[in-house]
């Protein structure tokens, strides 16, 4: 494997990551418990479709991969590369509401060390990206710590649908060795297993506050495939609502 | 994205008497002189109890305009073709809920509860524009009603924007501002189709034949068969006539349509030199009833959406309401 290609499996993972995720977030538009809800979700679809674009431009740009709209439109299920916990429906809102923490916290540790990579467009993007991502986090502990103060049925829930997305939430740190100890070598970025421990600190923390127990990694089996190309039944029929127009005509500018 | 004109309905005549009897006249003389000389009138002033009502009632439905507005687009965002289209409609129908927004909170100055707004729409006693219940077949539909309706939409609320309750103008100043970056989106959409391959363009042009209907219909019913409140016009709540408005529209819109070489399905749509009128056939006014009183393709759909978002979100309000401690900041 060469050092573009292990970059390109890495982006390509990120960036599936943030357009399934926006995805799924976008289809709370319209359904929000409260319209605040509903324009938040929206807000948050639009920066991460919006990550997913800019790491699809490199991938073009930089590292002579397709066009972005037909990378993302276009490929087959098998050959995205995003984790089980993003492919996962929406459900009710505090299933996507934990999902949300839980996927952005992995972001931010994700971006945060990413600003030191010395893959320049991957470095210059991170430090873009950084405001963006914590109003994603400050959202999600804000609302977490709300409603599990707010009486034992939405305690109740917040702590069953953690129990639900943590083995999920895991697949995002799912191992690559080989392109992983290239990329760590070439200081391009930390690793996963480190971006995992610096998460689950952070998560922590949030959690013990709001009185959720954070289950044992140990007692759990992480929801591995995703980067692998093995994914949930979920994927393939948002892929097909994804391209419906677009592949009426790929070669009509839409 | 809301078309007025049926919308003021005629008052239960021996409430408002009631009702007048407790509206102090010199008060009431006081409060048109502020109207007559161009004032706003604010949450805390006097207003006579009639205002109060038409008010809460065109606010309330314009609000209920753009939630339930946002279905239609909405269920094309996660089928929009490529990142830009997609990015657009998100922060579009975003938009509309953020109007929505406004506009509860606007309406709720006057006295009713944002809450009991949602239930009077969720149990019928309260309409929304007729517009939003038909569906968006194709991505071509998103296209026409984010240039054609949200067109229609600020000719409306451009008008309305001028009128005498003070927080409802403030809320549409803003929200014009908005619309028209929308309608920019809907024209690039529109404009893309209706110049691209074969296909695209038959896409449009079945849409429009589709919605040409319902945008006749947005504006409400001919000024010859609508009950015209001259104190509403006088108490600056109604701006426009329906005719008027759909006159500006059609002067404004039409040509852009016709330049593309694409046609609209009526034989006399045309505009008269003489007065510079738009001559066009009547819309189905009968339809037009029915589908307000609940019998439109989409009448169900549409309410069925916000129903589930009330019964699923219910849990989280009752969780904000009775907080058992309350946060004051994110914990970072």
């Amino acid at each position: 494997m060469t050092r573009n290609e292990a970059i390109s499996q890495m982006l390509t993972a990120m960036a599936d990551d943030a357009l399934i995720q926006g995805h799924r977030n976008s289809e709370w538009t319209g359904l929000g418990p409260i319209m605040e809800e509903d324009i938040a979700f929206s807000s948050m679809a639009q920066d991460k479709i919006g990550h997913a674009w800019a790491l699809y431009r490199i991938l073009h740009e930089n590292l002579g991969g397709t066009e972005p709209d037909r990378f993302a439109f276009l490929r087959g299920e098998k050959d995205y590369r995003c984790c089980h916990l993003v492919e996962m429906p929406n459900g009710e809102y505090d299933f996507s509401l934990v999902r949300h923490f839980l996927f952005d916290h992995a972001e931010a540790v994700r971006w945060e060390h990413l600003q030191q990579s010395t893959f320049e467009p991957l470095a210059l993007t991170a430090r873009k990206l950084k405001g963006e991502i914590k109003y994603h986090t400050l959202h999600a502990n804000a609302w977490i710590t709300q409603l599990c103060r707010a009486g034992e049925e939405s305690y109740a829930r917040m702590q069953s649908a953690l129990n639900v997305c943590f083995p999920l939430a895991l697949g995002i740190f799912e191992p690559s060795p080989e392109a992983e100890t290239l990329l760590v070598n070439e200081k391009i970025y930390a690793g996963e297993a480190t971006l995992k421990e610096q998460w689950l600190d952070r998560t922590y923390n949030i959690l013990s506050v709001a009185g959720l127990n954070l289950p044992s990694e140990g007692s759990v089996t992480p929801a591995y495939g995703g980067r692998k190309g093995y994914h949930t039944e979920y994927l393939q029929p948002l892929l097909d609502e994804m391209g419906y127009v677009f592949r009426l005509d790929p070669e009509a500018v839409w | 994205m809301y078309g007025g004109g049926y919308i003021f309905d005629e008052p239960d005549k021996r409430q408002l008497k009631e009702e007048q009897l407790h509206d102090d006249p010199e008060k009431l003389v006081e409060f048109e002189a502020r109207i007559a000389r161009g004032e706003k009138i604010e949450p805390g002033d006097w207003m006579p109890s009639e205002y109060r009502r038409q008010l809460i009632r065109l606010i309330e439905q314009h609000a209920h305009s753009e939630i339930i507005g946002a279905l239609p687009e909405g269920t094309w965002i996660t089928r929009a073709p490529g990142f830009k289209r997609k990015l657009a409609l998100i922060a579009k129908v975003q938009d509309e809920i953020g109007h929505g927004q406004l506009l509860y909170n606007a309406a709720e100055t006057l006295g009713k509860s944002r809450e009991a707004m949602i239930n009077d729409l969720l149990s019928g006693k309260s309409k929304y524009s007729n517009v939003f219940n038909y569906p968006a077949e194709t991505w071509a539909d998103v296209t026409v009603i984010g240039f054609l309706i949200d067109a229609a939409a600020i000719v409306n609320q451009v008008a309305n924007a001028k009128g005498s309750y003070g927080p409802y103008c403030r809320a549409l100043e803003r929200i014009c501002y908005e619309e028209s970056f929308h309608l920019k989106q809907g024209h690039d959409a529109f404009i893309e189709l209706a110049t691209g391959t074969p296909a695209q363009r038959a896409m449009v042009q079945d849409a429009l034949n589709r919605w040409w209907q319902p945008i006749m219909h947005f504006f409400g019913p001919p000024d010859k068969n609508s009950v015209h409140s001259e104190k509403l016009m006088q108490w600056k709540v109604k701006m426009a006539s329906n005719d008027d408005m759909r006159n500006q529209f059609l002067d404004a819109y039409v040509p852009k349509i016709w330049d593309l070489g694409l046609s609209l399905p009526d034989e006399n749509l045309k505009k008269d030199p003489v007065t510079g009128k738009w001559c066009y056939s009547d819309p189905d006014w009968d339809l037009f009833k029915k589908v307000i009183n609940g019998g439109g393709p989409c009448n169900k759909e549409r309410l069925d959406v916000r129903k589930w978002a009330e019964e699923h979100g219910r849990w989280v309000r009752k969780a904000l309401m009775n907080p058992a401690e309350k946060t004051t900041a994110p914990v970072a």
